[in-house]
């Protein structure tokens, strides 16, 4: 069974429709990428998907069930957790309970045992301690960074904080939107192997929004190609290269047909 | 020469070995003794009270602390206090406002959401001893003023313990109450929603003398019973500390110092229940919210459960001191919960630093010495000055012709507006900011 099944879904900003009728399918283990022109309505999916917006019609299922209505942290409950296109960690808490944030679900205690801090509590905050230090170096921090106010990172070490904190939440799906923006060719090449890591080890799923193609064609096993709210081609990389209609998104009509008269000369 | 770095190195000597203790000591000996050798003088007593932070900060050890603390606390302000009752008078007033101040802070500091109106739930509480506690009942079908004197008391006055646990409960079911409606709303919103639902509650407190008496309107409730002072604890007070007072103490004046020692309880029990949430996953999600709502929701943070929890725990803390000023007051009216009071707790909290303990704490000693001493003191001084045939030296102004417009404690409100500019231009993040905690982490140990 599909880990995740999108079908018709439609998300409408007064009369912009920014999702139009999509349908997409993800299967447990696989590692997708979602791709096209700026506005073609990629982030708007990724909202929907996780309930930040509310789509007017259609139907998301996950692992069977709707995700149709919940609350986002309803919906992080059942095992999505996200980055975000602008990183929004939270700033003035360090690094370590930026990870521990994200454990939120996860975690037993509540307002008595927290005051009381009963044995189980500290043992309960330890362990998640301990394990948000592991994800921190797992995402290639250096572990002396915990303690680190998250806004006084670099880019590229916020990029990934967000990414510890998203795992801290143990999810099955993990939804990445433009991870390596801004990203120096190295920096790419070491998250894109860090996601594989991800999904080969963690076994996650990953659904991923991307502009960089280096890392696009590299990492995925599938391509969704959206322009203008809609789905227009899926496949594999290869496939998704040589398709017609996706080069006429990305460089317009014109320039597909100026290639052509050029071949024909 | 003198130079910057050769200061620096004075003070980080200053602060090392056996000198802090040394100076610790002797700013407390110093306040203690010139308050109680003059209970009289302002200035005595701000440099007594100020030896409290110069215990505080200084680098000695907690053992040190706490026990000087304690000491401090239950024996040597005491028996200052009884000499000026004036002075614990104050004790329990900033002890009032710190509770205050740190529930405030639970809702603006680490949920970041802006209440204007957290008075309100101060009032609950005293108006919930107030009408418990006194004859209140009974004069439901008078209306006010016109009550006989002989009703009586619904509740016996040692029910007060328990109410103080009752107003925990009812205020945090207000602030549940009045968070449901309102926490959708976010920051310019929901301040102007939380100033007029503080304005409802001190408008309802004035109005509901009729068609039944509940509150006795602006007249207020009065008397309210105090919890019982058995005997033996006045004469036991007087054996121990009498002679260092210099004369026997009198029932009303224990009564002073029992308020304020349970003022200090409730604070510290605040204090803990305080710094433990927030070094939990709940303090981690109020502080999720405040950073970015957006990302703490999508991390799975019930974001009105949260703030739901802010609003009543905050509330909390201000329904258990309302029930103790009611008692130690014998008295409630609307006018002491206006909109001028919850400002005056913002300005505490922002004083002090928004989101940290120990300043929101320093902010509400800070502004209330302000209040009730130097504005006032400043004030007395004037009106001496008015009194004599003193003249301004060289423009030849007499004091006498002074106008009574200028009295200093009437420009209270100037003060408030002066240190919220001030704070927002030269310290935003308060006298003490907030710190995040830093772990030790296990093979940072190794290394």
């Amino acid at each position: 069974m599909a880990l995740l099944q999108v079908l018709d879904v439609t998300k409408r900003f007064g009369g912009l429709t920014a999702v139009n009728k999509m349908n997409f399918e993800l299967k447990k283990g696989e590692i997708v990428s979602v791709i096209g022109p700026n506005g073609a309505g990629k982030t708007t999916f990724f909202n929907t998907l996780t309930g930040l917006y509310r789509p007017e019609e259609g139907k998301i299922l996950f692992n069977g069930l709707s995700l149709i209505g919940l609350r986002p942290d309803q919906i992080a409950a059942r095992g999505i957790a996200r980055t975000f296109q602008n990183i929004r960690l939270f700033g003035n808490m360090t690094v370590i309970e930026n990870v521990l944030v994200g454990m939120h679900i996860h975690l037993k205690q509540n307002m008595a045992t927290a005051v009381l801090r009963i044995a189980s509590f500290k043992k309960e905050e330890e362990q998640a301690e301990a394990r948000a230090h592991e994800l921190i170096k797992y995402v290639g921090l250096d572990g002396s960074l915990s303690n680190e106010l998250a806004k006084n990172l670099p880019y590229g070490g916020q990029r990934r904080v967000e990414i510890a904190r998203a795992l801290a939440a143990d999810p099955q799906l993990l939804l990445l939107d433009e991870p390596a923006a801004g990203m120096n060719p190295q920096e790419t090449e070491d998250v894109t192997n860090l996601f594989r890591r991800i999904r080969d080890e963690k076994g996650i799923t990953i659904l991923l929004i991307e502009h960089d193609m280096r890392v696009v064609m590299k990492i995925s096993e599938r391509i969704t190609v959206m322009d203008y709210g809609e789905k227009i081609a899926e496949g594999s990389p290869a496939q998704i290269r040589a398709n017609q209609r996706v080069i006429e998104a990305y460089l317009g009509r014109g320039a597909v047909a100026g290639q052509h008269e050029e071949k024909v000369k | 020469m003198f130079s910057k770095e050769k200061f620096h190195d004075f003070l980080t000597k200053l602060n090392t070995g056996y000198t802090p203790y040394i100076l610790t000591l002797a700013h407390i000996l110093i306040g203690a003794i010139w308050v109680y050798s003059s209970p009289r003088s302002n200035v005595a007593f701000v440099v007594f009270i100020s030896s409290l932070l110069t215990l505080y900060g200084l680098n000695t050890k907690n053992v040190f602390k706490l026990s000087t603390g304690l000491i401090l606390a239950l024996v040597v302000m005491p028996v200052l206090g009884v000499r000026n009752i004036f002075y614990l008078e104050i004790m329990f007033q900033i002890s009032i406002f710190a509770a205050l101040s740190l529930g405030l802070n639970i809702v603006i500091g680490f949920a970041g959401l802006l209440d204007l109106g957290y008075v309100a739930f101060y009032a609950v509480g005293a108006y919930l001893w107030g009408f418990f506690g006194s004859q209140q009942f009974f004069a439901i079908p008078y209306a006010p003023g016109v009550q006989p004197s002989n009703l009586p008391f619904l509740l016996p006055g040692d029910m007060f313990y328990l109410f103080i646990f009752i107003a925990i409960i009812v205020a945090a079911l207000t602030g549940i109450l009045l968070g449901l409606p309102v926490l959708r709303l976010r920051g310019d919103y929901l301040a102007i929603v939380t100033l007029g639902f503080g304005e409802v509650i001190r408008v309802l407190a004035n109005n509901l003398d009729k068609p039944w008496n509940i509150t006795n309107g602006p007249q207020g409730i009065t008397p309210i019973q105090r919890p019982t002072m058995p005997q033996f604890i006045v004469d036991g007070f007087n054996t121990l500390f009498s002679g260092v007072i210099g004369h026997t103490v009198s029932t009303a004046d224990v009564y002073n110092v029992f308020f304020y020692l349970l003022a200090l309880l409730v604070i510290i029990t605040i204090i803990q229940v305080v710094s433990r949430l927030n070094d939990s996953k709940i303090g981690r999600a109020w502080t999720a919210i405040r950073e970015d709502e957006t990302a703490a929701i999508a991390m799975g943070i019930p974001l009105v459960q949260m703030k739901l929890a802010a609003f009543a725990a905050g509330a909390s803390f201000a329904g258990a001191m309302g029930v103790l000023m009611a008692a130690s007051r014998t008295f409630v009216s609307p006018e002491s919960f206006s909109f001028m009071q919850s400002i005056g707790v913002l300005t505490m909290v922002i004083l002090g630093g928004t989101g940290s303990i120990p300043g929101v704490i320093l902010g509400a000693a800070t502004v209330t010495i302000l209040n009730l001493q130097i504005l006032q003191g400043f004030s007395l001084y004037l009106s001496q000055l008015r009194q004599s045939d003193a003249v301004i030296p060289i423009i030849n102004f007499a004091w006498k012709n002074l106008s009574t417009q200028l009295d200093p404690a009437k420009y209270q409100r100037l003060l408030f507006g002066a240190i919220l500019v001030l704070m927002m231009i030269f310290r935003p993040a308060g006298l003490i900011p907030a710190a995040r905690r830093q772990r030790e982490l296990a093979d940072e140990k190794a290394e």
